[in-house]
């Protein structure tokens, strides 16, 4: 452990003061900040040479983000407990024995939810929920199985705190999906957030109908392309939190992000970004990450002391890690300025060639980069799109296309993220607003959530122009949270903050209607 | 053969099921007050008044024939507005094939395709065409009429329709011309000859409480149509009045309460209707 200078620890403590007197923050969010702000203090990982002048700079220059993981990461960011190993066998460690019934089966997860950490130190995989309750549904009538569902998400909307916990359904329909849209409807909460993964020919058009009626009330479920995702992570596989795929009872170490505008900054022309610039920070993003895993694997005592991976729910060795990225349309759109180019990402053939040119590196990259400790995904990270910070600005989120500078024709757009979502296994995602006139033909959505998937695009999230639950990037919150908190009030959950410095910074209330 | 397209738009959510490419021909025979896109009911007739207008140098005479470049069209919709003889210079011939070239791009988004108006019936071998095209490529074919122009004399167009969206707006005829200009004896006979035949997909009534007696007609529209409706189930359309897009002398009437169609809702689903959409 390297020593840190006084002057860092007076200003740490004078960081954790202002925390504990905030007026916005609730107590729970106080502990987490003074947390991060202990571990802040900490030096230990094996850092690569040149991070810092990439990593601690201002947001106009950053390269590297990691996304405030910490100095010393005591578990891994995102972790993907096999729940269904819980209602078979009950939990050791939580005294629990298998449910019988489906009061005992919501009581069992419920209770488990509260000891599922994470980056946001609250579970961002609530599991694949049809799967875990169908065996149960029928141990109740059909009123008192609708009512405890409608109870059971609502007692996770007030006691996980974070909209980046999520749960899942699909591809084939059943009851319990049904009595999870029915709640949410009248809900309309922002937590948990909620992917149908689709197949077509296996989740029927009666399923997919009722799930788009439900996305246009409240914003969710998403819809995540299931034969995509299986090809590459096999069946055993999860959306969790905002739309990361990640293998089952396993999830991701870390997620740092290349902040690809910024780098194109500072190359002098498109083949000093390609050849020089963005070869150095993906060198360094992925030894600052193998660093990560290293502590987090061989000196955290994560993987042999806690019940998860103890018992089983998770074990190591079904561990990757999120190599991710911001921003392609801004270096494509600063590239192309450089060297006096016409044409912008998302409109220009160009354009839109340099983007993928660019991911071909970046994948190129990835998949000669190994990490002995990701042998679930033969050794390499997985790529992600990563949706922005709240912080960011002058950022557009993961291969987007920036809000205000969408095509005026849905297909367009389309067209060009179908390009780009395949080199995400681990996550991406694009949001379409939808006019109200579509409540009256969800089949419009439908159709085009078909023809997305037949053309290779991976998870969509849409929502209705009007709703008050609306989705910020990738996850959810309320319009009339934030304005609540806006206004100085604090509010319940973690993301309600993120969403209203994104809405102030990443304009996310001016997307296209569709 | 060439067709007279006003416009074409990509992804529609309102010109029939799911997501449809929907084709809007230029020209109609009939003068609703409420018409809201009034541009569409004459062929240009090149008179250049346009031209002069365009604040965006999109439009141009050439050989006497207003020439308009989309590249350069900001759609402010100047030369709509000053067009005095209820047309647009946008409008252009194109062939079948052109227009498909343009569907095709949507594929696999949408489902099928819609032609609407103007009147596109004024324009039958056209449309049949098109369809031809859409069919071998299994896309859904709709025609949007406002119902004058015979069904019966056009078979070979049936074969390859699934269905006709059908305005019915006033079911008598003294109101009907006071509404529309034109009488609805042959849009009842084709009302009846498409019930028949299976392809009466939907019917609409438009409420424009101001123009005639909306309950009385919605009443008496459902009554006409139920026989049908038992042999071959469609939906039934609400449509409300309202003063967007509509010409200036009409634009003030009194647009409908919700609790007005809801009425009319009710008063056809307890006459068995089981579909039927407010919009």
């Amino acid at each position: 452990m390297r020593p840190v200078s006084m002057e860092r620890v007076e200003q740490t403590r004078g960081e954790i003061l202002d925390i504990i007197k905030s007026a916005e923050l609730t107590h729970e969010q106080k502990v987490t900040c003074l947390a991060n702000k202990a571990d802040s203090l900490m030096e230990v990982l094996d850092l690569p040479e040149g991070l810092d002048e990439l990593l601690n700079v201002p947001g106009d220059v950053k390269c590297i983000c990691d996304l405030s993981e910490g100095h010393a990461p005591l578990r891994p960011r995102y972790i993907t407990p096999d729940y269904g190993k819980l209602m078979k066998e009950g939990c050791k460690y939580l005294n629990l024995e298998a449910p019988r019934d489906l009061f005992e089966a919501l009581n069992t997860l419920l209770i488990f939810y509260k000891h599922v950490p994470s980056v946001t130190n609250y579970p961002v995989y609530l599991g694949q929920l049809d799967d875990l309750l169908e065996p149960f549904i029928d141990t109740v009538d059909e009123n008192t199985a609708a009512k405890l569902i409608k109870m059971f998400l609502l007692n996770v909307d007030r006691t996980v705190l974070d909209s980046f916990a999520h749960a899942d359904i699909g591809p084939k329909p059943s009851k319990t999906a049904h009595y999870i849209f029915e709640a949410e409807k009248v809900l309309e909460d922002a937590v948990p957030n909620l992917s149908l993964k689709y197949e077509e020919g296996v989740s029927t058009d009666e399923y997919l109908k009722e799930a788009v009626e439900c996305a246009l009330t409240c914003a969710k479920p998403s819809f995540a392309n299931h034969k995509m995702f299986t090809g590459e992570l096999t069946e055993n596989y999860v959306i969790a939190s905002c739309y990361n795929g990640l293998p089952l009872g396993g999830g991701s170490y870390t997620l740092c992000r290349l902040i690809l505008g910024n780098i194109a900054k500072k190359a002098s022309s498109i083949d000093d970004f390609k050849n020089n610039k963005l070869p150095y920070v993906m060198d360094i993003m992925a030894r600052y990450m193998d660093a990560r895993i290293k502590f987090e694997v061989e000196e955290s005592g994560f993987f042999e002391n806690n019940f998860l991976a103890q018992e089983g729910f998770i074990s190591r060795d079904k561990f990757s890690a999120m190599f991710g990225l911001v921003g392609l349309a801004d270096a494509v759109n600063i590239l192309f300025e450089k060297e006096g180019k016409e044409g912008r990402y998302g409109h220009n053939d160009a354009a839109n060639q340099l983007g993928v040119e660019i991911m071909e590196i970046i994948n190129d990259f990835n998949n000669k980069h190994t990490n002995p400790y990701c042998e679930v995904t033969g050794g390499h990270f997985l790529l992600h799109a990563q949706v922005g910070l709240a912080e960011d600005q002058n950022i557009t989120p993961g291969t987007r296309i920036p809000i205000g500078e969408e095509p005026e024709e849905l297909i367009d757009q389309l067209n060009v993220l179908s390009k780009f979502h395949k080199y995400f296994p681990s996550g991406t995602g694009d949001i379409f607003p939808i006019d109200l006139t579509v409540h009256r033909n969800p089949e419009y959505v439908m159709d085009i959530i078909k023809g997305a998937f037949a053309k290779d695009l991976r998870y969509m999230s849409f929502y209705s122009s009007d709703s008050d639950v609306i989705r910020v990037t990738g996850y959810l919150v309320k319009r009339s949270e934030m304005e609540k908190l806006d206004a100085g009030h604090a509010v319940i959950q973690d993301t309600t903050a993120l969403g209203l410095g994104a809405s102030r910074n990443g304009h996310i209330l001016e997307r296209k209607v569709r | 053969m060439q067709g007279i397209v006003t416009k074409i738009i990509p992804f529609s959510s309102v010109d029939g099921p799911g997501n449809r490419t929907a084709i809007f021909l230029q020209g109609c025979n009939l003068d609703c007050k409420y018409c809201h896109n009034p541009e569409t009911r004459k062929r240009c007739i090149n008179c250049g008044e346009c031209v002069k207008n365009c604040p965006a140098g999109a439009l141009s005479m050439e050989n006497d024939q207003v020439h308009f470049d989309p590249t350069k069209c900001v759609s402010c919709d100047t030369c709509i507005k000053t067009c005095p003889h209820d047309s647009t210079p946008k409008a252009s011939p194109m062939t079948a094939e052109a227009v498909f070239d343009i569907v095709k791009k949507q594929m696999p988004f949408i489902r099928g395709i819609t032609v609407s108006g103007g009147e596109c019936m004024l324009q039958p071998e056209f449309i049949r065409e098109l369809f031809i095209l859409a069919k071998d490529q299994g896309l859904g074919t709709l025609i949007d009429s406002n119902g004058t122009v015979p069904f019966g004399n056009y078979p070979e167009l049936l074969e390859v329709t699934d269905g006709v969206m059908l305005d019915i707006k006033a079911f008598y005829d003294d109101e009907h011309k006071f509404v529309t200009g034109g009488s609805n004896r042959e849009i009842l006979e084709n009302a009846t000859y498409l019930g028949e035949n299976g392809k009466l997909y939907e019917v609409r009534c438009v409420i424009a409480p101001d123009l005639y007696d909306c309950e009385k007609s919605v009443k008496a529209t459902g009554e006409f149509l139920l026989p049908l409706y038992k042999h071959h189930p469609f939906r039934i359309k609400i449509i409300a009045y309202r003063p967007m897009g509509v010409r200036a002398e009409y634009s003030d009437m009194r647009v409908p309460t919700q609790d007005e169609l809801s009425g009319y809702k009710d008063m056809l689903s307890e006459m068995g209707y089981e579909e039927i959409i407010i919009i």
